[in-house]
């Protein structure tokens, strides 16, 4: 059998490449590409914590919780690129730094 | 070193790597398709965690529909940081650091917790029923209300990326 530390050993790698790419990346394309990486490391810890602890009792709040965050991804993936392409659109740029309209 | 763990590691080791090309590869599209790879390997991660019904919602969703959407997008916002200019942002040494003492930090979290290391997975496949889950989320003394919530939610995402992303022709000059 698989042990529960192989998963979230899995999951913790996956979820700091995620976070590397958030915040060094310049394409706001690519942010978002990171933080769809960062969305699957937080399911795959809790899939993998219902499967270990909480598949025998019935309790099913753990799966629950992945169909929100499968929702929330695609809200924000649709969001997010309507934003990219209408500041694309305006400024004919996608990298993160230039699109500073809202700077003070 | 059985059939499932040689397996879970291929699938992990496809999903570390395609994640590292696809957040470091220059071109947007080649980024976009090693995303796709990285979300194949999470899927099967998946189906060894017997939680087929994921296994299949994450081909469909992210697979089928996000991954689609980002190749678009991509597409739609061609002849961007291409082939000039550099991918990364100033900070990235210092990123890299404090991303390395994260990954330390839950290594070490996961090493002081003996229990972890002796835990199996329980054989109760009446319990991985998707039935159970269906009808748990349109109960009401369930999951209703954050189901019903989560739809409004998507709604509202649907209306107001088509608001955002609508080309207005009367503002254009």
């Amino acid at each position: 059998m698989i042990p529960l530390y192989w998963y979230l050993l899995l999951a913790a790698l996956l979820f700091c490449i995620g976070l590397f790419g958030v915040i060094t990346r310049k394409n706001a394309v690519g942010i978002l590409i990171s933080i769809e990486l960062m969305l699957n490391a937080a399911n795959i810890n809790l899939l993998a914590f219902w499967r270990y602890l909480y598949s025998e009792t019935g309790d099913l709040r753990g799966q629950v919780f992945v169909i929100i965050i499968f929702v929330v991804a695609a809200a924000e993936a649709a969001v997010g690129l309507a934003m990219i392409i209408s500041a694309y659109r305006q400024k004919q740029t996608v990298v993160a730094n230039e699109i500073d309209s809202m700077k003070g | 070193m059985t059939g499932m763990q040689l397996i879970f590691l291929i699938a992990a080791a496809v999903v570390v790597s395609s994640a590292f090309m696809s957040v470091t590869s220059r071109r947007m599209i080649h980024a976009a398709l090693w995303f796709v790879l990285a979300l194949l390997g999470v899927a099967v991660i998946y189906a060894l965690l017997e939680v087929s019904f994921f296994a299949v919602v994450q081909v469909l969703v992210y697979v089928g529909a996000i991954a689609i959407l980002i190749i678009f997008a991509t597409m739609l916002t061609r002849r961007a940081l291409e082939d000039h200019g550099k991918q990364f942002n100033r900070a990235t040494l210092m990123t890299l650091v404090i991303v390395s003492v994260i990954f330390a930090g839950l290594v070490f979290s996961l090493r002081s917790w003996p229990q972890i290391q002796s835990m199996t997975a329980p054989l109760s496949a009446d319990q991985l029923d998707v039935g159970v889950l269906g009808l748990a989320l349109t109960a009401p003394d369930g999951f209703a209300l954050p189901f019903e919530v989560t739809s409004i939610l998507l709604l509202a995402a649907l209306i107001g990326s088509i608001y955002v992303a609508y080309e207005r022709k009367e503002k254009k000059k």
